[in-house]
């Protein structure tokens, strides 16, 4: 069943009124219909988004404190953040005469974006409402969405990601295309919710998303587009899709700090194109990033080769960067965190390609630990407060102690020539 | 292939819902490479969060192989999908109702 502008607009009208007074809204809704009215409600009503990567209670701590006046809007009846929670309300009244589609000033304090900072607080990136749409429209172009056709999004990635919220929700409405409220997890899901609306449609997705869909073999249902972003899709897997799509297959590249910057085709070249005005520059050995609609000069979490003005190269992260699944954190807050449990003597988390692995599987993180106190069921259990589950450690090694070289500092390599030792005697 | 993936060769043709259990067990662990053996795995116990302690990823990898294996497609829009996620014998329990191989 369709939503149409005007059930949205008293969607929002309604929403508006039940936010309350603070200046802070915890947008924690799951259906993207709901989160989109929210983020609208919010909009409207001079208050910010805060766009968090996860909810664990150690975050929702945090960001009390960075807003103590912050409410949550939950769509789920089994929410549990420990804030204000404010159901999202149902029962829509249509009115005789629909409320006008607002006006939001482009300067306006839209949304804050969190990345885990090195000290255990999470960093808070303030976007306005003008350089967000700005970002978003020039996406439109780049994906090639004609201004004048309305396509229907599908997403199978959070709104309240930054990929989600600018590729599925600030697309539609920034852009004129109608959004999918569902978030469709399975391949069958997938494809049905794909089948399910108009064409044109386009399928917002991730590799890990994708290969389960080709892997499925399930029926594909034609798309217009697919779009992928959160980590590099091999270039195999990029022609796999657009073959069995039958479509242009276009990957996105970004980071929280900066939004979206820069689109490729994987399947015609390595390069990246970046948005006009965004401009790289190198300065001992990190990449910054600025211009355009970032909102400040950024350090990007990647290592990037500028190859020409407006092109680059993606060689993979920073060494402290940690990326799984699109949720971004690094080595040094995980550590933070990880010696941040009582009983932990000393603990580290590393990059570690397990070889007992599949190569297709998500590469994770492993840690070792001492703590003679503790067993692995307790350090997890307090690492699950503190951190997203996709960051807890695989695996988790108890040692005597960590590696440390005479200066105190702990080789990465060090690290997991340790953890291989470990797991042969094991 | 490294012999991680071997499980899926087996015929498969298990003759008990305990049997199954195991087999599934020893298909989660292979796919997901997890440090515990299959008699480990508390059969009632929640794959999802706490318990097993699996994420999204990992049951998205798991749906994978079951519909590889079994022929079940899993969908997330079903009334059940909370239940057969609930435990390592609930998700068995699905496989037998649902497999067409």
């Amino acid at each position: 069943m369709p939503i149409l502008a005007t059930r949205f607009l008293a969607d929002l009208t309604r929403v508006a009124q039940v936010l309350g007074a603070g200046a802070h809204v915890l947008n924690a809704c799951a259906d993207r219909y709901h989160f989109t009215v929210g983020l609208a409600a919010s909009l409207v009503s001079g208050k910010v988004s805060l766009l968090p990567s996860t909810h664990t209670p150690e975050v929702i701590r945090q960001l009390t404190a960075f807003a103590p006046d912050v409410i949550c809007l939950t769509d789920q009846a089994d929410c549990d953040i420990d804030l204000p929670r404010v159901p999202f309300p149902g029962g829509a009244t249509l009115t005789a005469n629909p409320a006008p589609v607002p006006a939001i000033d482009t300067a306006q304090l839209a949304a804050c974006v969190f990345t885990s900072g090195s000290t255990g607080t999470p960093l808070p990136y303030r976007k306005t409402w003008g350089r967000l749409i700005a970002c978003v429209r020039e996406e439109g172009k780049r994906l090639g969405l004609s201004a004048g056709t309305s396509c229907a999004i599908v997403a199978t990635v959070p709104p309240q990601h930054m990929y989600g919220f600018e590729s599925s929700v600030l697309l539609a409405l920034g852009c004129g295309h109608a959004l999918c409220a569902e978030r469709p997890f399975y391949p069958a899901d997938i494809a049905a919710v794909l089948a399910a609306v108009p064409r044109p449609r386009i399928l917002i997705s991730t590799p890990i998303h994708l290969r389960a869909l080709l892997e499925s073999g399930i029926a594909l249902p034609p798309a217009d587009l697919i779009v992928s972003s959160t980590a590099a899709l091999a270039q195999q897997l990029a022609a796999e899709v657009e073959q069995r799509f039958n479509t242009r297959l276009l990957e996105i590249y970004g980071s929280t700090e900066t939004g979206q910057i820069s689109v490729r085709r994987p399947t015609h070249t390595p390069e990246w194109r970046l948005w006009p005005g965004v401009t790289l520059s190198v300065q001992d050995g990190e990449t910054w990033a600025q211009g355009g609609h970032i909102e400040q000069p950024t350090r990007m979490c990647d290592v990037l080769e500028v190859t020409g003005p407006g092109n680059f190269l993606l060689h993979g992260r920073v060494a402290d960067l940690v990326n799984i699944g699109g949720k971004r954190s690094s080595l040094a807050y995980l550590n933070h965190q990880l010696n941040s449990i009582p009983g932990v003597l000393d603990g580290a988390f590393f990059h570690f390609d397990d070889p007992r692995a599949s190569q297709a599987s998500v590469a994770r993180v492993a840690a070792c630990v001492v703590a003679p106190e503790l067993d692995a069921a307790g350090v997890v259990q307090e690492l699950r407060r503190r951190i997203d589950p996709v960051f807890l450690p695989r695996p988790l090694l108890f040692v005597a102690r960590l590696p440390r070289n005479s200066t105190g500092k702990l080789p990465q390599e060090a690290l997991r020539s340790l953890a291989a030792t470990h797991l042969k005697s094991a | 292939m490294s012999e991680k993936v071997s499980p899926l060769r087996q015929p498969t043709a298990p003759a008990s819902p305990a049997a199954l259990v195991r087999e599934v067990a020893g298909l989660i662990i292979a796919a997901l490479n997890l440090d515990v053996a299959p008699a480990d795995i508390d059969p009632d116990a929640p794959l999802y969060g706490e318990g097993l302690g699996l994420d999204s990823i990992d049951i998205l990898e798991i749906a994978l192989v079951v519909s590889k294996q079994y022929g079940v497609q899993l969908r997330a829009d079903s009334e059940e999908n909370e239940r057969i996620f609930g435990s390592l014998r609930q998700l068995a329990d699905h496989i037998t109702a649902h497999r067409t191989k």
